[in-house]
């Protein structure tokens, strides 16, 4: 066993200066360690990220949240790519809480921002690298030949004369070689696994039932939770009545804690129904009168404070003065819930001075920091099972579910699966904000834009996030991506940001600002193409000189579409680009407008420029689907307050796509060699707005709020 | 209350209460996890089983409706010769995302192919609108159906 020999811990140590994929093998002993059989005298884990066992076996590590995005996949190829395993051998294993798998780009163990592969590029190939430069090593030692005359191929080292030693004969001989401090990398054109579209390692599992979420963890003699959550920040119970919850047959405990009431059963359906005889009343506290109509208000207040500038460029005065025409629009768009399709949910168990969990959690490392201070333990003392996720998309960044299950464990004393109803995953907060922004234009004579003013009015996630605080500058830097950053060439600008906070907890939600901030952006700038009687894929490629990726995208996409080419009667078309998480996308919407006023998206054409790329199969899937999750928010997604509540409660009052819906996705992928950028979430931002200047092109009538009224487009 | 019914080929008995939905008998009782809970309301399709063969929402299905019956699980569904072209035309199109609503869907798929051999894309529509996948699988799970459907006209 290599990974505790004093040598290398020396070695090690005294490397202080060496980049952070070597930081990882000090804590990957820990946690190599931690994994059954890994101490064995027969396994080489050179750090944290792999295992090779002498039955050829790799194991790859994964420490990032798996959530859809295929990171159980991606992660395992990288490192089989400069390990040059044998992909037919590879299996992956989720990684425990360690600051061994931090995320360099956040400094903690957390999966979120589209950034898993583009945190981990370089340390993660490394890991792989260092170990096949080990194994090469070792062979060149026992074979007595020069390391350099040996080469690699599918988890075997080939030496002159045919001779070949398979990396599992290797191991023990690997093990003791001196860890190398600056593995060489591959360049893009020796990739054998990577770039190539690759089925995913965790399917079989999701298809047949065996797939373990965080709602399918159980440990013997666990109860069941189910709680009366506030129904908005800030609201206390003012009574319930526990004696009715409690006659509820398997029913055991009801424990009021901060976020609300929970009734502890043996089982969801004694607990939900103990939840539901609480008759629970509360005090809704400074939100009691909340409501659509004051949350507007607000926003109109924030538009008016719109002190913050996020971007400025020229004088926007004098470009307006300048203008030989003006435009003004104001766009918003609604709270949104994640509605991940699993629950959210967590088994605790607060056992002496340790913390057990079982979740499907993005944020692994803090969950650690966060649930010692609830349980009132060292941070090593809580042990994060990080489960399968049934959905993300940024909730599950949030520690709201891990928190109530370890106090309710702790409470209780005993092991407790907290699990929300879909109402109350749906009604209990964490919502993408509600935005406002009022833009106004002056176009040259020629139609192009002189100047452009924007007030955007939105909450501030940063300082919802807890973790993070509104800069100096006053600006939310969530709140204008995509807005004070868009790459169009206009000489006069000032971008503003005015916070607006209406009481409901606001929070990370696919593509976060981007989400609304290219809809606002994609879609005034067809309406400056409009005014400017100009074909709106040519207005746009004539403002992006300087941004040759958004021109590239923006080209391919309608090439691919067929822009230029005609449709058929009824159907129209809108396209749309966004660079959000280092990636760029443009999209073609092919849209049709019935007479009453039903908008039906037949077909969506999508360009990624995403960088260097890990699996295609993954970026088209992840485009595609973040296409669906964008649709559904611009057709129905709409969460709304009446007397302090919220108004929705399950799919049947906030619908989302469905298989009679679906359009035709095609994905086409620019070969680059920039370096990776995210890929979970760049193909949300483009479609609303692409639909959106599809509808205009259908009807003449553009809409700037989502969901789109399909009412404003009803023929008399 | 005792109540008796066949899950997956094997008898068994549960004392739960009759209104208790089938789904929570599955995976409590059972530790048949495999079967999803997603809205509780019918509204999403994920806890989909076959009731003696028919498709059915087990989040409103009680217990008591179920006995004496044949339940499949997306654990047994694989014995059928429907479930096992679907599961390996899932497997082939590689359709899960997340995976969480997948049970349900090749569920509904097993039923509307054992029912329809050949399915048009109005079937599809017709058959699997009730399965939400918040991931935007649809497209793949379109195609593996009909790859399954072209796998039980040869003959499986």
């Amino acid at each position: 066993m290599s990974t505790i020999s004093p040598g290398r811990r020396a070695l090690l140590k005294g490397g202080a200066a060496l980049t952070v994929s070597f930081a990882l093998p000090l804590a990957a002993t820990r946690a190599a360690l931690a994994q059954p059989g890994a101490a064995s005298s027969n396994t080489f884990a050179p750090n944290a990220w792999l295992r090779i066992t002498p039955d050829n076996k790799v194991t790859v590590v994964c420490g990032s949240a798996e959530m859809g995005q295929g990171v159980l996949t991606a992660i395992p190829m990288m490192v089989a790519e400069e390990l040059d395993a044998d992909w037919a051998l590879v299996s992956v294993e989720q990684a425990p809480a360690d600051a061994a798998y931090n995320n360099p780009m956040f400094g903690m163990q957390a999966t979120g921002g589209s950034t898993t592969v583009r945190a981990h590029w370089t340390p993660v190939r490394q890991a792989g690298a260092a170990a096949r430069q080990m194994l090469v090593a070792a062979a060149a030692q026992q074979w007595q030949v020069d390391a350099a005359s040996l080469r690699t191929e599918r988890g075997q080292v080939l030496g002159p004369n045919g001779r070949k030693a398979s990396y599992g004969s290797l191991v023990a001989a690997a093990a003791k070689q001196p860890v190398p401090d600056k593995p060489a990398l591959k360049d893009r054109k020796q990739f054998r696994i990577m770039g190539k579209p690759t089925r995913r390692l965790d399917s079989a599992a999701k298809i047949n039932g065996t797939a373990k979420f965080g709602i399918d963890a159980h440990v013997d003699g666990l109860l069941v939770a189910v709680m009366a959550r506030a129904p908005i920040a800030g609201a206390k119970p003012k009574a319930f009545d526990e004696g009715k919850a409690k006659a509820i047959k398997g029913v055991r405990k009801v424990i009021a804690i901060p976020s609300g009431v929970a009734v502890l059963a043996d089982g969801y359906w004694a607990a939900k129904q103990g939840r539901d005889a609480l008759g629970i009343e509360w005090d809704l506290g400074a939100h009691a009168d909340l409501s659509s109509q004051k949350v507007s208000a607000v926003l109109d207040d924030g538009l008016q404070n719109a002190t913050a500038i996020a971007r400025e460029a020229g004088n926007v005065k004098d470009g307006s003065a300048n203008a030989a025409r003006s435009l003004s629009a104001q766009y918003d768009v609604p709270y949104l819930a994640h509605a991940a399709m699993e629950p959210l949910n967590c088994l605790a168990w607060v056992k002496g001075d340790e913390v057990t969990i079982w979740a499907g959690t993005q944020s692994q490392g803090p969950a650690q920091g966060i649930l010692s201070q609830v349980a009132s333990v060292t941070p090593a003392k809580v042990k994060v099972n990080t489960m399968l996720l049934g959905g993300g998309f940024g909730r599950r960044f949030a520690p709201d579910f891990t928190i109530d299950a370890t106090l309710l464990s702790k409470l209780s004393g005993s092991p407790v699966k907290l699990v929300y109803a879909r109402e109350d995953d749906m009604a209990a907060g964490y919502y993408r904000p509600t935005s406002r922004v009022r833009f106004e234009a002056g176009l040259d004579d020629k139609g192009r834009p002189l100047a452009l003013r924007a007030d955007v009015a939105t909450s501030s996630i940063m300082a919802a996030s807890g973790f993070m605080k509104i800069p100096e500058s006053g600006v939310d830097s969530f709140a204008v991506e995509g807005l004070a950053d868009h790459p169009y060439e206009i000489p006069n600008q000032r971008i503003a940001y005015g916070r607006a906070e209406p009481g409901p907890q606001v929070w990370f939600w696919r593509s976060v600002g981007h989400s609304q901030n290219a809809f606002f952006v994609e879609s005034f700038i067809d309406e400056l193409a409009h005014a400017a009687k100009a074909d709106p894929l040519k207005y746009r490629l004539s403002l992006l000189e300087k941004h040759p990726r958004a021109r590239g995208v923006l080209m391919l996409a309608a090439e691919k579409a067929g822009w230029s080419r005609p449709l058929p009667k009824g159907r129209h078309r809108g396209i749309a680009v966004a660079e959000s998480f280092g990636t760029w996308v443009a999209e073609v919407a092919e849209v049709s407008v019935a007479k009453d006023g039903g908008i039906r998206v037949h077909r969506v054409t999508a360009a990624v420029d995403c960088g260097q790329i890990v699996n295609p199969q993954t970026i088209s899937r992840q485009i595609e689907g973040a296409i669906v999750y964008g649709l559904s928010a611009a057709l129905y997604g709409r969460i709304t307050f009446k007397d302090g509540k919220v108004e929705q409660s399950n799919f049947h009052d906030y619908p989302v796509l469905r298989m009679n819906e679906m359009p035709k996705v095609d994905v086409h992928i620019v070969q680059s060699d920039e370096p990776p950028g995210g890929i979970g979430e760049p193909g949300t931002p483009p479609i609303a707005p692409a639909v959106a200047n599809a509808i205009f092109a259908a009807t003449g009538k553009r809409l700037r709020a989502l969901p789109f009224d399909g009412e404003a487009l009803k023929q008399a | 209350m005792s109540i008796s019914m066949t899950v997956n080929g094997k008898a068994v008995t549960l004392d739960a209460d009759p209104q208790m939905p089938l789904l929570w008998a599955l995976r409590e009782d059972l530790q048949l996890t495999g079967t999803k809970f997603g809205c509780g309301m019918a509204l999403c399709g994920a806890c989909t089983v076959h009731l003696d063969g028919q498709p059915v929402r087990s989040c409103q299905t009680p217990l008591e409706a179920a006995a004496g019956k044949k339940i499949t699980t997306i654990e047994g569904v694989g014995a059928t010769p429907a479930g096992r072209a679907v599961q390996h035309a899932w497997l082939k199109i590689d359709v899960p995302q997340c995976g969480y609503c997948q049970s349900g869907q090749i569920m509904s798929a097993c039923a509307l192919l054992a029912g329809k051999k050949k399915p048009t894309d109005a079937d599809i529509d017709g058959a699997m609108s009730g399965n939400v996948c918040r991931c935007g699988t649809y497209n793949q799970i379109r195609a593996a159906i009909h790859d399954a459907s072209a796998t039980l006209a040869k003959g499986g």
